[in-house]
């Protein structure tokens, strides 16, 4: 085969990897506090928002990146990342679709999200965050109606300070580390959530990250508060260009769960995985924390995996209000030279407190797969409950897959459950797929869906569709 | 329908098929007797095409020699092979397993596929007649199935697939009389001038339900006797041991 035509297997393989041609307004290179400066200048912050900002940077210099997790990479250099761009003549604030630069519409079109509200989904709201900003935020008037805020971290930084200066922080402190403090100084946008007293959001409201312009890191925020006897369900997707450099996605995630609400996150995450050598690639290195701050509370996260050279996180939940719960459904493949080191925490505090983590790994070519995950059981956290179950699947000979957890019980009427397996998918499978027609991708595929379904059950049905057919896509060529 | 021509088969250094000779025409039952170890659940994965086996020879299928074609392309052509420990697949239904197999078989015959709705009734008119529960479409594949229920649901498969050779590996092995009988009658019910039934077993018993037009001895790796369906009554009083001498 040709170079070319290698190239050009590569490219159908990642479907996401065009780069949209729209000039960017940028900060001067660098990580400094001029450049923080600028950044909250761009987005006509309050003071005190700065004065944090700094005092995250300031804190971020007596701090060193976290060096405990399986996958290695080379050191970072943070000097040379620019930690701002905007598409040209982007003014922050709220602004209508006609607004938008129709290079940007079209490449939303073509990733098949397409803004205008018409030819939406009818049940689905839209944040799409395009490297440092975000362009758009659809049906917001219908949700304001009935009191949901959604709409951009910048816009509700401008439009409800009193809610963002109360919870931005209050999960993942300033100082938590390198990666959140760094998140901190120097974060550009990501989406803001608020769901009032007793209402349940009518649709789901997702948020679609963008990665386009190169050597940019991107810094996402998001804040999600559901008030008492709320509901909202929320999904994320992502995707970036092919490039030969590794870039940063450092996101910080809170959520909030008051009094009897409940929170549903789901992510589905394709950014751009590098190529078949493991050349390029997203560094997807996020910290998600929710809190179930209220009684009765539940907050479930799901995530599929499929993209980013390396991806780095454990969407945690921190169960502090009695009969609270937290879930966890994962599945995170790994092809080729990906690595994965992801997982949970779930840390009980209240009484009656229930956790629930269930994570599928599978890994194939090369790729590393490590589930690492801790329950923590509190001294007051009578009658806790956990269950965890982590499978992991390997297809070929060349791949790994490691389980770490920990188990921490402080309290001696909590009960603790984790079942683990570790399978391969077998040559006698295969045949016997095979044999009834279906050919070694599809066999692949099948096997994989089966193995993944319990995960893949808990997405929203709009998107459950979508996300299998991911499966199946990152897995071609992993055999045979 | 098959010609199976010098076909040597080794795995390592290990010879299990010897210039292997058989001629099946169209609409022909042939039933392969032999002892353990004899190599005829090889012969069966070989004809299928599963990897690992060295082998030489021409499989003409059709007209086409087929030797070197890949396991799911035989079975779109028309292969189908009962076996004899089916696979379970965990988390695969069986419903969404079997639609599947059917739509790459009737794609690459270039035959419409199915809807979810189509496939539905066809599937359960077919389990119907096999006493498969509509209960057992919704599990995953063979997972906890007992034995009676996974050989059901390979005769299942087979209908749905309607190939032109059929392959049934030591089908019979497992089954109490019942659920003989309705397999049986699964097979008897597929029978047609167009389609033709390679049967291994090591018991006459399956022969009583499925009458065979042929049937062959196999011992150490080649066909020592070819008689009607007399023979598989002789054997059953003599046993193999008289041909094993031979050799």
């Amino acid at each position: 085969m040709s170079d070319n035509l290698i190239q050009e297997q590569i490219k159908q393989d990642y479907a996401y990897g065009f780069v949209t041609d729209v000039e960017s307004v940028r900060a001067p290179k660098g990580l400094n506090k001029e450049v923080i400066q600028f950044i909250s200048k761009q987005k006509k912050e309050p003071q005190w928002l700065l004065e944090w900002r700094l005092k995250a940077f300031e804190r971020l210099q007596s701090m060193t990146e976290p060096n405990w997790q399986k996958p290695q990479y080379p050191k970072i250099d943070y000097q040379a990342l620019y930690y701002y761009s905007a598409p040209k003549g982007f003014k922050e604030g709220p602004k209508s679709l006609d607004e938008i630069d129709p290079e940007i519409k079209k490449t939303y079109e073509k990733l098949g999200i397409p803004l205008n509200e018409q030819k939406r989904l009818a049940g689905v709201a839209v944040d799409a965050v395009f490297d440092s900003v975000s362009v758009a935020t659809t049906f917001k008037k219908k949700l304001e109606d009935i009191g949901i805020i959604f709409c951009s971290i910048s816009e509700a930084v401008q439009k409800h300070p009193d809610l963002v200066k109360k919870y931005l922080g209050s999960v993942i402190p300033l100082t938590d580390h390198y990666f959140a403090t760094l998140n901190s100084a120097v974060f550009t946008d990501g989406s803001f959530v608020y769901i009032p007293e007793g209402v349940r959001c009518p649709m789901e409201l997702s948020t679609y990250f963008r990665i386009n312009a190169s050597n940019t890191g991107q810094f996402e925020r998001t804040l999600i508060i559901a008030d008492k006897g709320s509901y909202v369900s929320y999904l994320e997707g992502c995707t970036a260009p092919m490039r030969d450099e590794n870039q940063l996605h450092a996101a910080n995630v809170e959520l909030v769960a008051l009094d009897d609400a409940e929170i549903k996150y789901s992510t589905v995450q394709n950014w751009y995985p590098g190529d078949k050598e493991g050349k390029g690639g997203i560094y997807n290195f996020v910290t998600k924390r929710g809190i179930c701050k209220g009684k009765n509370s539940k907050i479930s996260w799901t995530q599929v995996e499929t993209g980013s050279a390396i991806t780095w996180k454990y969407p945690s939940c921190i169960l502090q209000g009695d009969n609270s719960s937290g879930e966890f459904y994962s599945i995170a493949i790994t092809n080729n030279y990906q690595k994965a080191d992801t997982g949970t925490k779930m840390i009980h505090l209240g009484k009656n407190t229930k956790s629930r983590i269930i994570s599928k790994g599978i890994s194939a070519g090369h790729a590393d797969n490590t589930y690492r995950g801790l329950v923590s059981i509190h001294s007051k956290a009578s009658n806790a409950k956990n269950y965890t179950q982590c499978d992991s699947l390997l297809v070929g000979n060349l791949c790994g897959a490691h389980t770490v957890p920990y188990i921490d019980n402080k309290n001696s009427t909590s009960t603790t459950e984790h079942e683990a397996t570790t399978s391969k998918i077998s040559e006698e499978q295969l045949f016997y797929c095979k044999q009834r027609g279906l050919n070694q991708e599809e066999a692949v595929s099948l096997i994989v869906n089966g193995f993944c379904k319990e995960v893949l059950q808990q997405l929203p049905m709009e998107f459950a569709v979508e996300a299998q057919k991911l499966v199946s896509i990152s897995l071609e060529g992993s055999v045979g | 329908m098959l010609s199976i021509e010098k076909l040597n088969v080794s795995v390592g250094d290990k010879k299990i098929l010897e210039d292997f000779n058989l001629k099946i025409g169209k609409g022909e039952v042939h039933a392969i007797m032999g002892p353990n170890g004899s190599g005829k659940s090889t012969l069966s994965y070989v004809l299928a095409g599963k990897d690992g086996y060295e082998v030489d020879g021409k499989i003409m299928f059709k007209n086409e020699n087929i030797v070197e074609l890949p396991a799911d392309e035989r079975a779109q052509k028309g292969i189908f092979l009962a076996f004899q420990y089916p696979i379970e697949i965990p988390g695969v239904f069986m419903n969404n397993f079997l639609k599947t197999s059917l739509n790459a078989v009737k794609k690459a015959k270039g035959q419409k596929e199915v809807d979810v709705v189509e496939f539905l009734s066809l599937v359960k008119q077919h389990a119907k007649k096999l006493g498969i529960k509509d209960e057992q479409l919704g599990r995953a594949l063979n997972v906890g199935f007992s034995g009676g229920e996974k050989k059901r649901n390979e005769v299942l498969q087979m209908s749905l697939l309607e190939p032109d050779l059929a392959i049934l590996d030591e089908t019979d092995s497992g089954l109490d009389i019942d659920a003989l009988k309705v397999v049986a009658d699964g097979v008897n019910a597929l029978r047609s001038p167009n389609r033709s039934f390679l049967i291994i077993t090591h018991y006459q018993r399956l022969l009583d339900y499925i009458k065979p037009d042929f049937v062959h001895v196999m011992v150490n790796g080649s066909i020592v006797k070819t008689g009607c369906s007399k023979l598989a009554q002789e054997l059953d009083k003599i046993g193999y041991k008289e041909f094993q001498k031979a050799i």
